[in-house]
Formats: structure tokens, sequence, C-alpha cells
């Protein structure tokens, strides 16, 4: 059993306790061209100590479901549906106050731009200080010595002057790791990272992966890392969710869907990134068309448009019904589990080099040898896939 | 911070002298000559000569802009009269130098400039705090069209109308008029109650729309939305964050606003019979009195300059970036 499956609405049935859920979450924002649909339908679950890898597009939704779940969206615009529980507390109908309490203290969140995510009027010091006072009520002189210990956990060298120091004296991976000092002070059990690293030198992207990932091991928290880069999720994640125009299409663990992708889109992005360890004379392949409106969602599969495969689904299926994402390892698609590793490893992997058609080949007698077992076609269930 | 001070004095130093300089020749440059205007009718070509010798304008023009120079801070002598430091040039047609001119109206000016520019303040800067902290709401959409309202209005369409109803109308008021604060503190403030309200609401109209949209800006900018995730509240999120990150832009703004101002607010005085330093360059323009005009310019372009200079100051204040390059 994949640690982030929960089957939904019955959630004693999991092994695991799920730090954070989320269940059936939808976002609506009324705009003046109409209702923008941004997430639909979302659920996913995160334990303690694990890091969950959201990946999409920009305009999937992945960044509206995280502000969602801090509760910073506007009121005015926005509907929300489903529920977001974080540690038994329900946070969807919380009010204000309520997540002011939590935000900074129980979930933190990282921004992505570290130039822009520290205010230029302050000292670090003193805005690492702010929420530490705020939620553990401690005195100025505590708080002080407080950010002085995080920005030295942060790595930051001479702590004790640079506490002084306003934002702009610092470069743009000391102030990412000043961001995750102040993320970090109040020991949240919930880290958000909205793609982190994307602002920054790739030299320093893993250093500042590295750190999330001590500060995780430290303090124990779940984290939820959205990114557009598979390969930042491939080193940092344990669990991986891809989402497409507000829905999640196919999730499992970091290696499953990494080694067996099921879902056209997910092999799109895939072929669509750049690896150093393939022939370079392998084309990359983009993902024809551009992410569909929210405004007006395509009917059916929201990817039918852009998908290559839909001629293998019988009838027109792609374009009448939704495809279900099923509980834990699994795919949104029509295709049917032995297609979906048959297509993957014929059509697809080649372009991605050898390691990925080893793999391919590997899953594919995997599926056809659940497929001949139980004789249940578009089964999908999260064994299928264990590895 | 003190080199820092003294690098923006030097370079309102040179700005002064070019907009001196520039003044000075577009002085000669209008095509009415100030020897013509007091020739009279039967001008010979020798009595012009004289006239020219004792405006002094019958050297080269580098020349006189050198004496004119250096008159403001040693003073001049012209034969028609003496001309104590700070000389801004003689007036022929008031027979007095054109300094005691501005000094005497400065105190209208003043008075004029800070009164308006309080309540403009308050209620400007009020309104949009307000607009952009309740966004979309009912109180936003009324501050909005009362402010679009506001900045379409004129001064000489409003004064009138809120003399006839105050004052002639339910006798609120009497008509506006300056006494000096010295004098009676009270008398002037409600002397120039009406001036202030007229002139204040043009301006309410452009601060409350530009408090609202930079406030709003700075909702967006991510280190705003930042202190909103780190579980500040509200109000902490909205003057600490949002509004310090306005204010620079607020006060840049109020600078170059109140500087104009202090170089006379010309339609309000004109307005209300008050007679400052707008008045008197409207007079000075009228009788084509040539020296007071081109005092009032450099005056009022030297203020602009040294409040943009005391803006400059306050932004290293204000903000640490510009504190420490």
């Amino acid at each position: 059993m994949s640690t982030m499956t929960m089957p939904a609405g019955s959630p004693a049935a999991t092994g695991g306790e799920a730090f954070l859920s989320v269940r059936d979450l939808y976002v609506r924002f009324s705009t003046e061209d109409g209702i923008v649909k941004a997430v639909d339908g979302l659920s996913f679950d995160v334990q303690r100590g694990r890091t969950l890898g959201i990946v999409g597009e920009s305009g999937s939704g992945k960044s509206v479901t995280n502000l969602t779940i801090l509760g910073m969206h506007n009121p005015a615009t926005t509907t929300i549906g489903g529920e977001i529980v974080l540690d038994g507390q329900e946070l969807t109908g919380a009010s204000e106050r309520q997540l002011q309490q939590l935000r900074g203290n129980k979930m933190a969140m990282i921004f992505q731009d570290p130039m822009t995510s520290l205010s230029p009027y302050y000292t670090v010091g003193r805005q690492i200080a702010e929420p530490f006072r705020k939620h553990t009520g401690a005195t100025k002189r505590a708080a002080h010595e407080r950010a002085v210990e995080m920005l030295a956990k942060v790595g930051i060298p001479q702590p004790a002057q640079r506490v002084h120091d306003y934002p702009h004296q610092f470069s743009g991976g000391m102030r990412q790791r000043v961001v995750i000092a102040m993320a970090l002070v109040c020991n949240p059990d919930l880290i958000i990272a909205d793609e982190p690293t994307t602002a920054l030198d790739v030299t320093v992207q893993a250093q500042i992966l590295d750190l999330l990932l001590e500060m995780q091991r430290e303090f124990g928290s779940a984290i939820v890392l959205i990114t557009h880069d598979l390969g930042v999720v491939a080193n940092t994640a344990d669990d991986l969710l891809v989402m497409y125009a507000g829905r999640a299409v196919e999730r499992g663990t970091v290696e499953e869907v990494l080694r067996a992708p099921q879902h056209p889109y997910t092999w799109g992005l895939l072929g669509s990134m750049p690896s150093l360890t393939t022939d370079v004379s392998l084309p990359l392949t983009p993902i024809p068309g551009t992410p569909p409106s929210l405004l007006d969602p395509p009917t059916g599969c929201p990817f039918h448009p852009r998908c290559r495969f839909t001629e293998h689904v019988s009838g027109a299926r792609c374009r009448t019904e939704r495809p279900e994402l099923p509980d834990g390892r699994g795919a949104a698609c029509h295709l049917t589990p032995s297609q979906k590793a048959e297509l993957y490893a014929e059509d697809v992997a080649p372009a991605l080099g050898e390691e990925a058609v080893e793999a391919a080949a590997d899953a594919e007698r995997a599926a056809d040898a659940e497929a001949v077992e139980d004789q249940v076609p578009g089964s999908t269930d999260s064994e299928e896939n264990e590895q | 911070m003190l080199r820092f001070l003294i690098r923006r004095a030097l370079g309102a130093l040179v700005v002064l002298i070019l907009i001196s300089a520039i003044t000075y020749g577009l002085f000669w440059a209008v095509p009415r000559d100030p020897a013509m205007l007091s020739c009279g009718r039967d001008c010979t070509a020798s009595a012009l000569k004289i006239i020219h010798h004792n405006l002094g304008t019958d050297e080269p023009i580098y020349l006189q802009y050198w004496h004119y120079m250096v008159g403001i801070f040693a003073g001049r002598h012209f034969p028609v009269g003496n001309c104590p430091a700070p000389c801004l040039g003689y007036s022929f047609d008031e027979s007095t130098p054109v300094w005691p001119i501005i000094t005497g109206r400065l105190p209208v000016t003043i008075s004029l400039a800070i009164g308006g520019s309080v309540v403009f303040l308050i209620v400007g800067v009020g309104l949009g705090m307000i607009a952009a902290a309740r966004r979309g709401k009912l109180i936003d959409k009324v501050a909005t069209t009362l402010s679009m309202f506001m900045y379409s209005m004129q001064i000489y369409f409003l004064g009138p109308i809120a003399l006839a109803i105050l004052v002639y109308g339910l006798h609120l008021f009497n008509n506006p008029a300056y006494v000096p604060f010295t004098e009676n503190p009270w008398g002037w403030f409600v002397g120039l109650l009406i001036p202030w309200a007229v002139l204040a609401t043009i301006f309410v109209g452009a601060y409350t729309r530009m408090t609202r949209s930079l406030l709003i800006e700075q909702f967006q900018e991510e280190h705003v939305k930042m202190a909103r995730a780190k579980g500040m509240s509200t109000p902490f999120v909205f003057f600490r964050y949002a509004w310090r990150g306005a204010l620079s832009m607020i006060i840049t703004q109020f600078g170059m606003d109140f500087s104009s101002l202090l170089g006379g607010a010309i339609i309000t005085e004109y307005t209300f019979s008050l007679q400052g330093l707008g008045a008197f360059s409207v007079e000075a323009t009228d009788k084509s009195d040539l020296p007071s005009i081109m005092g009032i310019m450099l005056f009022g372009a030297a203020l602009i300059v040294i409040f943009n200079a005391a803006i400059d100051a306050c932004y290293a204040v204000i903000d640490p970036r510009v504190r420490l390059n």
C-alpha cells in the first residue's frame, strides 16, 4: 500500500494517519469572464515526515491549492468546496482568526522568489522573530535569540551579525535560506514550498533542497513541494501528484510514477524534460497544444484535446466521460493498465533513453501478469505496480 | 548617510543653477522690452538707452546673469534703487526689490499650503486606505466614485459654489480672509477653512485613488503575502507591510504637490482674493513685470528642488536600500 493512499470518505481505513488530508477540493473564482474552475475535485494526503511533490504546468491549480490550504484566497471571489483537514482540524470552514493561529505556526509557506518574499524594510532578524513572538508569546530578546539560532540552522555564516542585516544584503540563495528560517521558526508540522528553487541558480537549488530535507529530518514535518520540475521531485519527494487543469491525473510514489508513468500527460512531461543521462541526439518532444482554459475546461478527460492516444479508447469516452483517479497508485485515464504499460513501453519510453525502456518493459510485464491474473480490465488497484 | 545627504545637496545646487540660467534666458526671450514699457508713447532712442542703463539691460546677457546671481548672495545696487541680498531682481512696476514682495506674500501661501495639505492628506490618504482595506465592498465603491468626482472638480467652479452656499446662503462663515496666525490663531483658522477645503478637494480625489491603488499593488507583493502566511494579523500586515511599501510613493507625490503649492496656489488664491504668491504672479504677469515673474519662478523652482532633496533624505529613513547605497 502506497503511503499516501486513503479511500475517500473513510479515513479510518488507512494505515498511516494523514497529517494533511485534502478531500474532493473545489476552488472556483468568479471573474468578469465567468467562473474559473481552478481546482476541480482534488484529493490527497500527506503524512508527517514525508514529502509530496505536486507537479504540473503553470495554471494547473498547484499554487491555488496551497493558498487555499493556508486560507489565503480572496473570500469575496472564491468558492471553496470539499474538505481540508490538518491534524484533525477542518480548515475550509475555519475563521480567519483560527487560520492566523495556524499559519506560520503549524503550517508554513515558502514562496517562489526569495528576492520578493522578504520585506525590504525590515531586518531579517525582525522578520524571523515576528511569527515566533506572535505564536509563542516569546519576549523580544528570546525571539531575537531564536532568530539567530534559526539563521545558524539554515547555514548562514555569522548569524549573530547577519541577523541585523536587511534582505538586500543577502544573495538569492542566502535569502531563500532566510525565508526557510522564517517559515520554520515555529517548528511547523506542515511546510508548503511553492517552487522554492525556481528562481535560484542551479548550483544553489540543490543546496536549498538539501536544506529543506535536513530540516524535515530534524522537525519531522510534512512537506508539500510544488514544482514544475520533475528533476527536483525525483531527488526530493517521496510521493508524487501530477496535476492537470485543476485535477489530479496521476499519483503514486515518486519511484512508481517516474519508472512506470501511466498518464499520457505524465509521459508528455517526461518527454519534454531534458536529461543529462540520455543520448543528446534524442529530441525533446513537447506536449502539443496549450493548457486548457479553466473557464471552460474540455468535457470528459481534460487532457483529451492534447492526447495522442485517444483512438486507443473505444467510443468517444475520452470526450464524454471523465476518468476517475483511483485511490492510491493510479492515473485518471481511460486506457486499460496493460494498454498504458504497452503504449508507454513502445511509444514513449524509447524517446526517454535506455533506462526508461528497461523500466517500461518491466512495468509492461507486470501489467500483463496482473491483467491475466484477475481479468478485470480497467482495474487500477494500488497493488498492481507495487515494487 | 552624511555622504548621501551631501551628494544630494550638491546635486540640488547644480539643478538650481541650471534652472536659474534657463529661466533667465527665457526671461529675455520674451518679445517685450521692459525698457519700452516704461518709456512711454514718445520714446526716443536716447531715452530708451538711458532706461536700459538704469535697468542694467544694456550689458551682454551673460554679464546680466552673472550680476543677477551675484546679487542673490551679495545684493545689488540699481540706479533706481538699492536691492539688498538676497536680491531676486528689482520690480520697476512696484519700485521695490522683488524679495520683500515675495516674503510679504509668503505667509498667506504657506498657510494655504499647510492647511490644505493637512486636509487632503488626512481625508485623501485615509479614504484610500479604507477603500483598499474594504476592496470591492460598498464603501470602496463609494470612495472610488467620490474620488473620481472630486478629481474632476475645478477650484474656480467649486470655490464660488462653496462661497454662495456657506457664506452668502447659510451665513455660516465670513468671507474667507487671511489673518496672520501670530495675531489671531482662531481667526486665521476660520478665515482659511473654506479655501483649505476647496483646495483640498481636488487633491483628495488624486490621493484617494493613488493610496488605494498603491496599497492594492502592495497586497499582491510576495513579501506582504509572506507576512500573512506567517500568521500575522490583518492590521499588522496592512500597516507594517503593505502601508510601509506604499508610503514612499505617497511621500514623493506629497513633496511635489506641497512644494508646488508653496510656489503659489494661483487659482485658489485668485478665487478667494487671498494675497499670496499665486495672486502676485498673476498680477506680475498681467503687468509684464518681468523681474517679479523671474523672481517668483526662481523661488518656486528652488522650493521644488529643495523639497525633492528633502524627500530623498526621507527615503533614506524609510528605505534601508537607499540608506546603504
